[in-house]
Order: structure tokens, then sequence, then C-alpha cells
């Protein structure tokens, strides 16, 4: 018998034939937040996120382009501002090691934990997300969810090979519990909260 | 400055230089303490003495870490700082019960139907493009990773934290083969540089001070053994371990949870680890226990909402990473592992204990887990989970373990997914007083416990006695020989209230 049905084979017979219904799970949203930018600056501030306030008029990426200032290598993957390393004519994952900030969008956020999802179309190459020194993220106010629950429903978890909730930068206290930023990923994570770009016609 | 929510106020650090703030506020996301804690310098007390398959005897190690009072200090405190943070957060959700209670019942529907689950996460996976492979046991899983390695030609691995490959003894057995294994997670990778083992299942290092991990480093990596600054170590290990992700043949990860409906698996990290393991080598293996398979999507939400705050206290982990399929170029393997799982199935009192999703609570709240550290009990798992599944793997060389413990009920109390974890660790008492001698004190000590157990009223009443009893009795009462657990330490302060004192009084109208 192969492995696969001899472990088959024993979780039949030794599965405890009790009846357990599978409850299905309440969205858990009635009570929301007045306003979910607020909630969700509030909560990715507590892991450890920069909130990026965009200027009430005038260039609303300009607390972007103050943080990348000073930067030697910038890798945008958004159309609202172009770095200097274009993924185009990345080969492999090693080659974004020397990047010092990523510049992405999200594909929605999530006020309940300040959590943004990135996925492999929105990063073109997953890894540039882990390899950057920083990470600046653009989410579209529209795109926030008030929970996991909500978050769960979108289609992303089903059509993409990969995507993952950052929150906040990488992070540790594995060292008497002294809060580290950097600890193998990103040293920053900061969020702008920007309107997509209508889709061109 | 004394805190009355500290076990150790004299821990409490001068200064707070090594904080992070944002907007005035100090963070204490991820495992970080809640309060700024400073350690003075002790030689670091070892774990148990292993001897082939005799009895570990986890008093004996235990008395050696409470002989060294800075480390279980330093323990007792970031553990208890960790509960504490944990239940800040529950009182932040008001369907916690309710989550706990969902957690459950999924759990055992799953279980109950693994065979189903599996056949169709296996097809879904499979449908996404990844190689699924089965392991009977932990022999299996490491010739079977081996294997894939082989095809690749990989001689270099990076992998994140895996209780999973601890059980199944990844890390020599590479070595065996030639395989350099690196750990990225920055507790595991001291651990493994200090050639010990995770105390903890989630904060592997939590028994070491700042000044160990210095030792460590200096001897390893080459960090000045003068300086134990925790940035600078931090920032050591992270510039030591870059250069090795980037010339990885292949990378590893575990699973924290397995979705039947879309074939992927979850992995939480707070370190990004595990998205640098899979996502930069061209090779990504995921071993995963079997009982980790959940059913759909929206029962993830219920597992990652509990996870992390009842861990750590901090709202969701860094990352929580969906790895569905393949990236362009690469492969992806999943690796389904039983090594004991399945026949712990069909175990009537102890088959939940497979609802266990890892996240070191009942270790947290554990009195004897916070005094006696993780090492003490020489197994892959310790603390209270520890003790109701090491005897399913030897029953004879962890027949001790279920000893270690007061039956408070504070583990199950915290369990996510409500395991009645210090009922089963009195019903393995019985199993091995069966199946081995047990001395005559732990006998006597069982039947008076028995008669408690058997009585959930009368428990409760007990419990609530002995949590007033342990702040006001002389010590003589505690640690007198009849007392199996007080012998050789110190009683923690109890709580002020029992959690099921403060559920009645808060959430009885509710239950």
């Amino acid at each position: 018998m192969s492995s696969r049905d001899d472990i088959l084979a024993s979780i039949r017979a030794n599965r405890p034939k009790l009846e357990r219904p599978l409850p299905s799970v309440p969205l858990f949203d009635a009570d929301r937040p007045a306003s979910l930018l607020a909630a969700f600056q509030e909560s990715l501030e507590r892991m450890g996120g920069v909130f990026l306030d965009p200027p009430p008029t005038g260039d609303m990426l300009a607390p972007v382009r103050a943080r990348i200032a000073n930067a030697k290598v910038v890798c945008s993957t958004v159309p609202e501002i172009s770095g200097n390393r274009d993924l185009a004519g990345v080969r492999a994952p090693q080659d974004l090691a020397d990047v010092d900030f990523a510049i992405v969008r999200a594909a929605f956020a999530v006020a309940e934990t300040g959590s943004v999802l990135l996925g492999e179309r929105g990063l073109g190459i997953n890894a540039l997300a882990y390899l950057a020194q920083h990470l600046i993220v653009l989410v579209d106010p529209a795109d926030i969810v008030v929970n996991l629950h909500n978050a769960y429903q979108r289609p992303e978890f089903r059509s993409d090979h990969y995507c993952a909730f950052h929150t906040g930068p990488s992070a540790t206290a594995d060292i008497e519990g002294v809060l580290i930023h950097g600890a193998q990923g990103v040293r920053s994570l900061s969020v702008l909260p920007l309107p997509r770009a209508p889709a061109p016609h | 400055m004394s805190d009355p929510d500290m076990l150790h106020p004299e821990l409490r650090a001068p200064d707070d230089s090594d904080s992070i703030t944002r907007q005035g506020r100090r963070l204490d996301h991820a495992e970080a303490t809640s309060k700024p804690l400073r350690s003075r310098p002790e030689p670091q007390p070892r774990g148990a003495k292993i001897h082939g398959n005799r009895p570990i005897d986890q008093a004996e190690a235990a008395a050696r870490f409470l002989a060294a009072p800075e480390h279980e200090k330093m323990h007792d405190e970031r553990l208890w700082d960790l509960r504490q943070k944990r239940d800040r957060e529950m009182h932040g959700i008001p369907e916690w019960e309710e989550l706990r209670s969902l957690a459950s019942a999924i759990k055992e529907h799953t279980l109950t139907h693994l065979d189903e689950y599996l056949d169709q996460f296996e097809a879904n996976a499979r449908r996404n493009g990844v190689h699924v492979h089965w392991a009977r046991d932990a022999a299996e899983h490491n010739r079977i990773v081996h294997g894939i390695l082989k095809d690749h030609g990989a001689k270099t691995l990076v992998k994140s934290k895996s209780m999973l490959t601890e059980e199944c003894g990844f890390r020599p057995y590479m070595a065996s083969v030639g395989i350099e294994v690196i750990e990225t997670d920055l507790g595991e990778r001291i651990q493994q540089l200090d050639n010990e083992d995770p105390s903890h299942i989630v904060v592997p290092a939590v028994h070491k001070l700042r000044t160990d991990v210095a030792e460590v480093f200096s001897k390893t990596i080459g960090t000045d053994p003068d300086n134990s600054d925790v940035h600078y170590l931090a920032e050591a290990q992270r510039e030591s371990n870059r250069p090795l992700i980037l010339a990885a043949d292949a990378g590893m990860t575990g699973c924290n949870f397995a979705v039947a409906e879309t074939g992927g698996v979850v992995v939480c990290t707070n370190e990004g680890n595990a998205d640098l393991s899979a996502n930069v080598p061209k090779l990504h293996i995921a071993s995963i226990g079997i009982e980790k398979i959940i059913p759909r999507l929206e029962h993830l939400a219920v597992f990652v909402r509990l996870l992390s705050r009842s861990a750590l206290g901090s709202p969701i982990t860094q990352y929580t990473s969906h790895f569905r399929g393949p990236r362009q170029g690469s492969e992806m393997h999943f690796v389904l592992v039983d090594n004991g799982r399945s026949e712990r199935l069909g175990l009537d009192e102890f088959w939940t204990s497979l609802k266990c999703i890892r996240c070191g609570a009942c270790m947290n709240t554990c009195p004897v887990y916070r005094r006696s550290g993780g090492l003490s009990y020489g197994a892959t798992y310790s603390g209270p989970i520890g003790l109701i599944i090491d005897p399913t793997f030897n029953a004879r060389k962890y027949s001790n373990l279920p000893f270690a413990s007061t039956l408070n009920g504070s583990c199950s109390n915290v369990c996510p997914v409500k395991i009645n974890i210090h009922e089963q660790i009195y019903a393995w008492r019985r199993e091995l007083v069966k199946q081995h001698e047990v001395p005559f004190v732990k006998k006597a000590a069982m039947k008076a416990a028995g008669e408690l157990l058997s009585r959930p009223a009368a428990y409760r009443a007990a419990i609530a006695a002995t949590n007033l009893a342990l702040g006001h009795l002389p010590r003589f009462v505690l640690y007198n020989g009849l007392n199996a657990w007080g012998k050789g330490r110190e009683n923690p302060r109890p709580p002020r209230q029992s959690f099921h004192s403060w559920h009645l009084a808060n959430r009885g109208d509710k239950a």
C-alpha cells in the first residue's frame, strides 16, 4: 500500500464516529467603525506601520517622494510614481537584493488589523516585498474592509498563487522581548491612502 | 518604579531606550514586552538530561532553572506579560468566546472527516500545480524532502520555523546527508547556532538572556562578545543570514493552516522569513501535519483572528502568507505528514489534542512552565500541550511529564480551540499509572485530584480557594512533601480572579 493509502486507511479506522456538524461563520461586522480609514490607521500604527497623510491639495504623492528622496535604488510597480529599477529587466529575485524602497499597491486593506494584502499581481516578483529595505504601499480608501471575515470573502485567495497580509514591517522580539523592526524583511512599511487611477479606455 | 502587574518588579528597566514609539505610544506588537525589562548576566542553565529512552527527569532540570534566578524571573515575567497582552486582546473582541467555540467546532468537524478533507486538499493542490507527497512518519518525511532536494541538486536549504520539522529530527538528518540547513527566524537561528532545541513553540529562545545570545553570536557569527545590545545582535543576525538566503538552493516552510477548498497553505510569521524562504529560491517545500487541514476560507478567518492574539497578545502576525501554487519558473512541494496523528485520532480521551493550533497560550499561562523553562521537558513539545502530546510519541520516555502540572486549569481556559488540556493531563496520569510504576506521592496526589476533577462544581470551588490561598498560606503548606509539584518550586502569584468566575461575572448572561 502507498503511504497515502496507509494514512487514509488509518484515519478511517481511527476517526471518532461522532456527529460534529460544520458551523458556518458569521461576518461579525454589525458594529462598524464610523471611518474605516481612521480605524485602519489606528491598527496600522499599533502594528508598527507608518501612515502617510496626503496633503489636502496639490501633489498627493508628496509624502512618498519625501521618503524616497535620498534612496539609491527605488523599484515601483505602480503607475503613479516611477523608480529607477525596472522589474521587466529583473531576471531573478536575488537581483532585488539592493533595492532600498519598493512601492506597490495593495489589493485591499483590513481595518481590524491594519493589514494590507499584497499579491503576486501587485508585486510582480514576490520577493520584492521582502528583500527591499523599505516598503511603501498605496491603498485605495474604497478598498478597506472592516475585518478578517470580510477579507476572506475577497477573490484574491482563490485566484492568486501567492498573496500575503502585511501588517507593519518585519518584526521580532525574540531577544528579551525587545521590539526590533527589520528582523529579516523590510525595516519599515508605510501606507499612503490614494484612490486607484481610473482604468484607461 | 514599581508596577502592580509585574511578577518581578525588580526586572523593570530604569529607562526605555530600546523601545519604538509611534504617535507617542510605546509599541508592543509581535512578541514585544508591554514594559521595558532588563536582566543581569548569569550563566545559562541547560535543559533536561537525555539518556536514550529513560524517563525524562523534568523536575531535576526545572530545579537547575530555578537555581538561575535571572533566567527564571525573566522567563516568568516575559511569558506572564504575553498572557496579560492576550487578555487585553480578548477584552477587545466582543465575540471572543464565540470565536473559540467556532474554532473548536470547526476543528472537531474536520478531524472527524479528516480523510475527506485531505483528499479534497490534495486534489486542489495538484490542480494548482503543486507536487503532493505523503509521509507515514518522521523518517519518511525526511527521506522525501531529501529526495526532492537531490532531484534539484540542492545543497543548501533556508527554512522558517516549523514544530513538525523539529518533531521529525529534520536538521540532524539533513546534516547526516550533507545538506546545509539554515534557520531564518531569529529565535530559531539562535537555538540552531547554540545546538539547542527551541524551548517554546512560538518564542524559541525565550529562556535566554541577551547576554546568552551575545555569547552564542560572538562564537558563531563573529559579534563583539561584550556587546549585548539587542538591536545590535538582531542586526548582526539579519546581516549574516541575508547572503545565505540569497544563495540558497531551496526554501522550506511549515504550515499553520491548510485550506481544503483552495488547496493552499497559510504560514504566519512576524519576521517575514517564511516569505523570504519560499519566494527567493526556485524550490519551495512545505511540511504539513495532517491535522492542519481546515475546510474553507471562511473558517480560516476564525483561526487567524485567534492565533496571534492568543499566542502573543498581538492582533495578527506581521505576515500571514497564503501559498496556493508555484510562481512562474519555480516548483512547490507539499509533504503531508502523519507521524502518529492518525493513531492519536483513535484515542477516546486524547483525540481532541489534535485541535491544537500551536499558539503557545497554554505555555505562557502555565505556572510550572514559566518557572521551569521549556527545555526542562526534554521533548519537542513542552508546557501543558506537550504533557498531553509527548506521551503519544513515547509513553516511557515522557512518563513523568504529565506530573509537571498543578491541574489549575488555566491552560484549558486560554486555549483558543478549547482543548480540555488539564483534564487530559490528569487522564494521562491515570493511563501512565496503568502502564508504568508511578511513585507513591504522585499516586496519592492523583487520587485527590481525580475526585475533584470528576465534580466540576467542586473543582471550581477548589480553584477559587486555591487562588486565594496561594497568596496567603504560609510556605510550608504549599511546599510540603505531598504537593508533588510544589516540591523544588515556588508557586506563582495567583490571578486575582479565575477565568471561570470572571466569565460568570462578565459574560454570564451570554453563556
